[in-house]
């Protein structure tokens, strides 16, 4: 009804009224904006950990480093994971950091988004602004640390010893398809944490859940091998789009006698279950994003 | 009073607002919470904000937004500035808008002077380059060219407040939504605001300007729009509109002029007011009046004895408690003349009205012939009136005052200090 109003009133205007305000919104039609506010607040972030501290790159760089660390000592020199001989446990040390700096990028972004848009409710009250900004730019700072933390896992690498391999390639579609898995949970949550403020303790869990239940410490190999005979269980752990994503980087990357996602899952073909998993998290994230945005000032 | 730069299109169409605030009876904060009792619907009851608000704004006008406390002014401002949506309603912006609701909003105290000034100039909507290439304007204006590279958490306050209004008017748009907050801060710096303020007026910008201080209403704004419980009260012309918000402030018919209820009197009785009112130039008993105009206030009497030569008097007090006028019947009328029992009488005293614009109260007293003290009424607060104004100078009255400038040659202001 108040549709049709409107359209009456801009034809007895004529098409000199200017733009419509519509209120706030997930997105804006300015792409460039959107782009700019994302990357100049993920930037500052990013300059003020860099040049906060004497040792500011060094400490980003130290975490995943010292996670790796303390986990190479307990499990690998002590409880001897990774040191079976088995065909995916070459270059264990390299898998184990690469999936840790991985995996630490996830975290960051979603962590670093739950409370993302109630902080910053002094800019969300007071400025216009595509609201997607704020999980976005969470996510971009997040990752900014990952390249860091990668060219320390490319300098271990080599130190170990792994040669290039033309699979390297498929870096920046391993990376595109965590990035859109690490948004879509990032704006779920961020958007859900306005309204329900026990999501963060709850997320931290969860973390803590997909750490230890993806392939990074203990290999793909080593659960299929003690889950042969609970092919639910077994089902239940492919579920989680983390499996794919570091297991194909640990053979893409690191070594081809680890399994490829393909294998892993079985077949080439049922990479489409994790690809869907992903898109419909991102899609589900959006949803919920877009749907409060209009609304998330007054909420506050 | 000059007029807004006559154009065909309006700079702002709003077309019917209405917002309203859902408000949980009971928030549930825990997904926890929501989980145990999915089934319980939370109650929510709805605040209306605004209701159906239209209004244009010319190009060039400067528009004021006035309104109490509640009244749904910066919740306007927010709306035609995309902050929060409407319910109903439609709004058209015809050019590039900037807003202001506080100064400095995004701030970071952990960097210099320089990232915070992109970064704010992007919110703004500016471009990276063009919000690097005002940077110099914005350290020049704020004068901080010294302490640029310094981090805001070093910076007094006082520098902060330049920065940020700095940043704030550097923004080259054509539409400026401005809070009040912004015209805070020491005198010197409201100078400043308000010099920007003409200005950006003299140069043509559109500018919606939300506010409760009348003066600023009149100085600048061409029209207002009077908000009383987010419903459109009145729209026009600022004088208009400040005489009405300072109706409404202080409430339409304060103490409604009237019947006299006996407590609190004093006197013997010998006579009594029955009534007593405000009245303005056309005679209406009403409970505020408009500064500059002339006014009375009467006194309707009735003699419970046979008086010779009464004297009526009353008392204006100001709500500091101070008394600003007393007029006596005796000085005019010192031989009123003689009333018998039961006999009525209208005291009238007329005077233009100088007085300052805020809440008076009226003190009667009714006296036999001679001293006036000889007390035969004395009400104490018989009724009390609202005077409304433009401007509120800050003396208790103010007089028409006429005011000259004259040159004085050097040699004539010699023999004038000789």
């Amino acid at each position: 009804m108040s549709y049709q109003v409107a359209e009456l009133e801009t034809s007895a205007y004529g098409s000199s009224l200017g733009h419509p305000i519509r209120g706030p919104r997930a997105l804006s039609d300015d792409w460039s904006r959107f782009w700019h506010l994302t990357y100049n607040i993920a930037r500052n972030e990013f300059k003020l950990k860099f040049f906060g501290s004497i040792l500011g790159y060094l400490w980003q760089v130290m975490r995943p480093l010292l996670l790796f660390g303390v986990l190479y000592v307990f499990f690998v020199v002590i409880g001897h994971v990774g040191k079976g001989g088995k065909p995916g446990e070459t270059a264990y040390g390299v898998q184990l950091l690469g999936s840790i700096v991985l995996f630490t990028f996830f975290s960051e972004a979603t962590t670093g988004a739950v409370r993302s848009v109630v902080d910053r409710e002094n800019l969300v009250r007071k400025i216009q602004f595509p609201r997607l900004v704020i999980p976005m730019s969470v996510c971009l700072l997040s990752f900014f640390n990952l390249v860091m933390n990668l060219i320390v896992v490319l300098i271990f690498a080599l130190i170990s010893g792994i040669q290039p391999m033309l699979s390297w390639i498929e870096l920046p579609l391993i990376l595109t398809l965590l990035i859109v898995l690490s948004t879509g949970v990032a704006m779920l949550l961020s958007a859900m944490f306005v309204s329900f403020r026990d999501i963060q303790p709850i997320w931290d869990v969860l973390t803590q859940v997909l750490f230890y239940s993806s392939p990074v410490i203990i290999p793909v190999e080593t659960v299929r091998d003690k889950l042969l005979h609970e092919p639910l269980l077994w089902h239940i752990y492919l579920l989680n789009p983390l499996v794919t994503i570091f297991q194909q980087f640990r053979h893409a990357m690191v070594t081809h006698a680890a399994l490829s996602a393909g294998q892993t899952l079985g077949s080439w073909a049922d990479l489409l279950a994790p690809l869907g998993i992903v898109a419909a998290i991102f899609l589900l994230g959006f949803w919920v994003f877009n749907r409060s945005a209009p609304h998330v000032a007054e909420n506050l | 009073m000059p007029q807004p730069a006559s154009s065909c299109a309006p700079a702002i169409v709003a077309d019917s607002l209405t917002k309203a605030f859902r408000v949980p009876e009971e928030r549930t904060h825990t997904l926890k919470e929501r989980a145990l009792h999915p089934l319980r619907r939370t109650r929510h009851h709805t605040f209306p904000a605004l209701r159906d608000i239209s209004f244009e704004v010319a190009r060039g006008e400067f528009f004021g937004i006035v309104g109490r406390n509640g009244s749904g002014k910066s919740t306007l401002l927010k709306c035609l500035a995309g902050i929060y949506g409407v319910d109903h309603g439609q709004i058209w912006m015809d050019g590039r808008l900037s807003t202001f609701i506080e100064l400095g909003v995004g701030f970071n105290p952990d960097l210099a002077a320089r990232d915070n000034v992109v970064l704010n100039g992007i919110m703004m909507g500016l471009s990276p380059r063009e919000a690097r290439a005002r940077y110099d304007a914005v350290i020049d204006f704020a004068e901080l060219r010294e302490f640029e590279e310094l981090k805001l958490k070093n910076y007094s306050s006082g520098m902060h407040v330049r920065l940020a209004f700095s940043v704030a008017i550097q923004v080259d748009a054509d539409i400026l939504l401005v809070d009040e907050v912004l015209a805070v801060g020491d005198a010197s710096f409201q100078q400043k605001c308000f010099d920007v303020f003409y200005r950006l007026r003299d140069e043509g910008r559109t500018i919606v300007f939300v506010t409760h201080d009348m003066g600023s209403v009149n100085r600048f704004c061409h029209r207002a729009l009077l908000l009383e419980k987010g419903e459109q009260a009145y729209l026009g012309d600022p004088y208009e509109v400040a005489d009405r918000y300072l109706e409404i402030n202080f409430g339409r018919e304060p103490q409604q002029a009237g019947p006299i209820i006996d407590e609190h009197r004093g006197g013997d009785g010998q006579a009594r007011v029955l009534e007593a009112w405000a009245q303005d130039e056309n005679g209406r008993r009403v409970g505020s009046l408009q500064q500059g105009r002339r006014m009375t206030v009467v006194a309707l009497v009735e003699f419970k004895a046979d008086v010779e030569d009464p004297a009526a008097s009353v008392q204006l007090l100001n709500d500091d408690h101070m008394v600003v006028a007393v007029a006596t019947s005796a000085a005019a009328h010192e031989r009123s003349g003689h009333f018998h029992t039961g006999e009525r009488a209208l005291f009238s005293f007329s005077f233009d009205n100088v007085l300052a614009p805020r809440r008076y109260s009226t003190l009667f007293t009714l006296a036999h012939r001679g001293t006036g003290l000889d007390l035969m009424d004395r009400i104490d607060d018989a009724f009390s009136f609202v005077v409304t104004g433009p401007r509120a100078l800050g003396g208790i009255v103010d007089l028409p005052v006429d005011v000259s400038v004259e040159r004085v040659s050097a040699q004539a202001a010699q023999e004038v200090a000789l």
